[in-house]
């Protein structure tokens, strides 16, 4: 069955101008609404040739270069159910188009939660795992590749593959969930997925640290990897050069633990500058403030990975040239998040160009994530992927010997 | 290229004194930790350095030899089952930690390095490394890479999937390269270095490993706990888990393993106790002493009969030395026995121990039961008598069936042994033939002329020459000559 057989049964239709993948504007757009129809859909494309896109909640659509073509987009929307939810096992499967938020909401009352905190409000399961979206808490509980374990995907010519399962120790197989979190709809549709699950906290303290200098933070990340204290996130928000920081440090877990923790934590800090324990209404509040992004306006952002007892250099690297502006930064694990001012595409493009170089000598890198089309144009989203692009080369061309999903949008043009 | 010159070829590059080609001498390597499985391999190389390692395998490239990566040899599925026209690459002789960066929590070492040695030159410093198998004495991190391996303290920290950060490896054509960010998170790309660890040797040999340290603990608790049976132990074990608890650790020995473990190292179990449970909670002080303070009532609670807590790091050792050393002390008491390894979701326990010990009721054979209760990973150690016409195909029927058991119930047929040589027949019982050719995608990507280790883990290889897409028979399997597994 070819694609105009799908339409005419309604499961792909035209998309009539209201569908794009960072700027490249779809073809057809279809949802569908169980694996099977997700499978039939990709075998259609497969034999009429189309290229395909894939959209979840639709929040990291401008991540990654603009695709070549977007001949179908495919939305994950009617997958939308939590399938099961073992309690006393600690898991869930859910499919993908399932939003992060109404999965939380529906493991609370079991004490439980995916601990995934992504800044993006209308996150969907299958997005999370395509674009690897984290937060603050990846400090202490890893980023998704960390937490999934098994994984159902249909591949460009329609085939359905499961791996992993619905056991937290499983060592049976390839571990391709690991392969597909942050693969971007290069390789085929996330489906459905199962997660490791952590109890909810039930209670939280934090600690905040002024700052003056970028040594200062610098300092303040190293006392507490060495102290035996478990943070749940070390945050770093500055507004700018010029103007005065801030680290983020809450603790959860019970009561006693995070009061005593962050207690010890305040006088830690303390040598290094003005630290307080927050009250509980301000720890709320600043715990709210962690869970987004302050970069809605930004018109140009910035991910920079580096190992993250070289912030202050990285921060002086990023300093020269117009790159810094705004910045939040999981201090504790090395990536930070800056909002830059757009002005020209020319220095802007230098400026992302020396700081890669700047970061690769530390083993780090710089994604352009957010960026009008014209900046875009003029520098690629990824920078370089080192000496095994290659064999990512090689791994794509197996999943997707026609180069018919998302083409283009992944780093070397994959 | 024949025999000699690729053994000439291997003397070049490794030097005579790391090529062995003396049959008497490549006998000591015809086997690792599964002794049921032995290949006398055609050549044994031991390089000193990840250039050596990675001539070594560029010969056997150039000369179409297949080879397999060994590290200590200690590994329970003859996943470094040699080939017998293949050449074995040990790497135990690189045993170099080249760097330790405690501001940035890593350390970069070479594979041969014992999983305990990371810990040992940490320690000092307050840091350690956490995936702990049984065997961390003498296992090396390569082997530990190649099968991801766990331990009993995964349940709370994860395993060795978890603690790689990056590695360099020689992929099969002798090209090396670098996987994962090492001392930065997320770099761009693919995450092969998820796709590698845990692939059992089938992708490449690791030569370098990034591993991610953690700071040992401020407060460390252990309990022993004493059951009536394993169906009060299992209670017990929930209760903790549902009261939002998550211990280091949680280990199950059912009451002949008990029996096993104390012949071996006299930790005075509770007699009469059909079940032990050793808990062990770690983390910030204040946390840990509450929580532990509710574990020992959620026992009581459950039926426990007697509870000991360690007084300190030598009674703590004690324990841990029992639950360790089980599966060795399991000789005691038995003259022959098979080690399975398999996983359930972990509130199937006790339905699944009573079909194990009605299954081995039914054979006749015993089985003593040993796991991590936290994460539904079983032990169950098949004893019989080799001598004892029959007993050992009964005996390889019973691990068998308790395998399929675990499937049964949604689990899988390893948790952390791997499926080497010893389960690949097992693997098409858990995987789709469409979900095992998705894996071979990525082999062929890596391997596609199938010679890193061949003949583990798939119970077919997959010509990679054929242009990827929907699965299609075998021409044998059409004719009804051949049958899938």
């Amino acid at each position: 069955m070819g694609v105009q057989d799908l339409e005419r049964e309604g499961l792909v239709r035209p998309a009539d101008g209201a569908f794009e993948v960072d700027g490249v504007p779809a073809g057809l757009v279809a949802r569908p609404g169980s694996v099977e129809e997700a499978s039939q859909v990709l075998r259609a494309a497969a034999q009429d040739g189309l290229a395909v896109a894939f959209q979840g909640g639709g929040s990291k659509l401008g991540l990654g270069n603009p695709p070549e073509r977007v001949d179908l987009l495919v939305s994950t929307a009617g997958l939308d159910q939590v399938l099961e939810h073992a309690a006393g096992d600690l898991v869930v499967r859910v499919q993908a188009g399932a939003r992060l938020a109404d999965l939380q909401a529906a493991l609370a009352p079991a004490g439980q939660w995916l601990a995934l905190d992504p800044p993006e409000p209308r996150a969907t399961v299958g997005g999370v795992v395509a674009a690897n979206a984290s937060g603050p808490r990846r400090l202490r509980y890893g980023t998704v590749r960390d937490l999934i374990i098994g994984i159902t995907v249909v591949l460009a010519d329609g085939t359905v593959a499961h791996a992993g399962g619905k056991v937290v120790k499983n060592v049976a197989g390839y571990d391709l969930a690991k392969l597909f979190c942050g693969s971007l709809g290069t390789l085929g549709m996330v489906v459905e997925a199962t997660f490791r699950l952590h109890p909810l906290p039930a209670a939280a303290s934090a600690v905040t640290l002024q700052l003056e200098t970028a040594e200062e933070a610098g300092e303040a990340v190293r006392l507490l990897g060495r102290s035996p204290l478990e943070p749940s996130a070390i945050e770093l928000t500055w507004s700018g050069p010029g103007l005065p920081a801030r680290l983020t440090v809450p603790f959860e877990g019970i009561r006693p633990g995070a009061d005593a923790q962050a207690a010890a934590a305040a006088e830690l800090l303390g040598r290094v500058g003005e630290a307080a324990v927050l009250g509980p209404g301000e720890t709320e509040f600043a715990l709210a403030q962690l869970g987004v992004l302050p970069f809605e306006k930004a018109e140009v952002v910035v991910k920079v990975a580096y190992p993250p007892a070289e912030l202050p250099a990285v921060l002086a690297d990023l300093r020269a040239g117009p790159l810094l502006g705004q910045v939040r930064a999981h201090a504790g694990t090395g990536v930070l998040w800056v909002a830059s001012g757009f002005r020209d595409v020319r220095s802007l493009a230098t400026a992302i160009g020396r700081a890669r170089e700047r970061l690769a000598a530390r083993g780090g890198s710089l994604v352009v994530v957010k960026a009008p089309p014209e900046l875009k144009r003029a520098v690629d989203a990824w920078g370089p992927a080192g000496d095994a692009l290659g064999l990512m080369r090689r791994v794509k061309e197996r999943f997707d010997p026609d180069r018919r999903m998302s083409p283009g949008r992944f780093v070397g043009g994959i | 290229m024949d025999r000699q010159a690729l053994i000439r070829r291997l003397e070049s590059i490794i030097g005579p004194r790391g090529v062995i080609t003396e049959r008497n001498q490549l006998r000591t390597y015809e086997c690792d930790g599964l002794a049921n499985y032995r290949v006398i391999p055609s050549v044994v190389v031991l390089p000193e350095t990840a250039e050596q390692a990675q001539g070594a395998v560029r010969a056997c490239h150039q000369a179409g030899v297949p080879f397999v990566a060994r590290g200590s040899g200690t590994g329970l599925s003859g996943g470094a089952l040699p080939v017998s026209d293949g050449v074995l690459i040990v790497l135990a002789r690189m045993r170099r930690i080249l760097e330790v960066d405690l501001d940035n929590q890593r350390a970069l070492v070479e594979p041969g390095v014992l999983n305990l040695q990371v810990t040992k030159a940490v320690a000092g410093d307050g840091f350690y490394y956490a995936p702990d198998p049984s065997s961390q004495q003498v296992c090396s991190i390569g082997g530990n890479v190649a099968e991801n391996s766990g331990g009993a303290h995964c349940l709370k920290y994860g395993f060795t999937t978890n603690h790689v950060t990056g590695l360099e490896v020689v992929l099969p054509d002798g090209e090396l390269v670098h996987l994962g960010g090492g001392k930065a998170p997320d770099p761009p790309g693919y995450d092969l270095l998820g796709a590698f660890v845990g692939s059992e040797g089938t992708l490449g040999i690791a030569t370098k490993v990034t591993l991610r340290l953690l700071r040992k603990p401020e407060a460390v608790r252990t309990l022993m706990a004493a059951f009536d049976g394993t169906d009060q132990a299992g209670d017990a074990v929930s209760s903790i888990i549902g009261a939002g608890i998550v211990p280091a650790a949680i280990e199950m020995m059912d009451a002949l393993a008990m029996e096993a473990a104390e012949a071996a190292v006299h930790v005075h179990y509770p007699e009469e106790a059909g079940a032990v449970l050793i808990v062990e909670l770690d983390g910030p002080q204040a946390e840990v002493e509450h929580q532990f303070d509710e574990v020992e009532r959620l026992c009581r609670e459950a039926g426990s009969t007697t509870i000991q807590i360690a007084a300190d790091d030598d009674q703590r050792a004690l324990f841990w030395k029992g639950r360790k050393s089980a599966f060795a002390a399991v000789g005691r008491i038995s003259p022959d026995y098979y080690v399975q390894d398999g996983v359930i979701p972990r509130t199937a326990l006790p339905e699944v121990l009573r079909r194990i010990s009605r299954l081995a009721d039914e054979r006749g054979l015993r089985v003593a039961n040993v796991f991590h209760a936290g994460d539904g990973n079983l032990h169950p150690l098949v004893l019989f008598d080799g001598e004892v016409e029959g007993q050992e195909r009964r005996a390889e029927e019973l691990a068998a069936e308790i395998l399929y058991t675990c499937l049964d119930h949604g689990g899988s047929i390893t948790g952390e042994h791997g499926v080497g040589f010893d389960k690949k027949q097992h693997l098409p019982r858990q995987f789709s033939a469409e979900d095992l050719d998705a894996m071979q995608l990525v082999r062929c990507a890596f391997d596609p002329e199938g010679r890193s280790n061949p003949g583990k883990v798939f119970p077919t290889p997959r010509l990679c020459g054929e242009r990827p897409g929907p699965r299609q028979a075998h021409p044998a399997e059409q004719a009804g000559l051949a049958e899938v597994f």
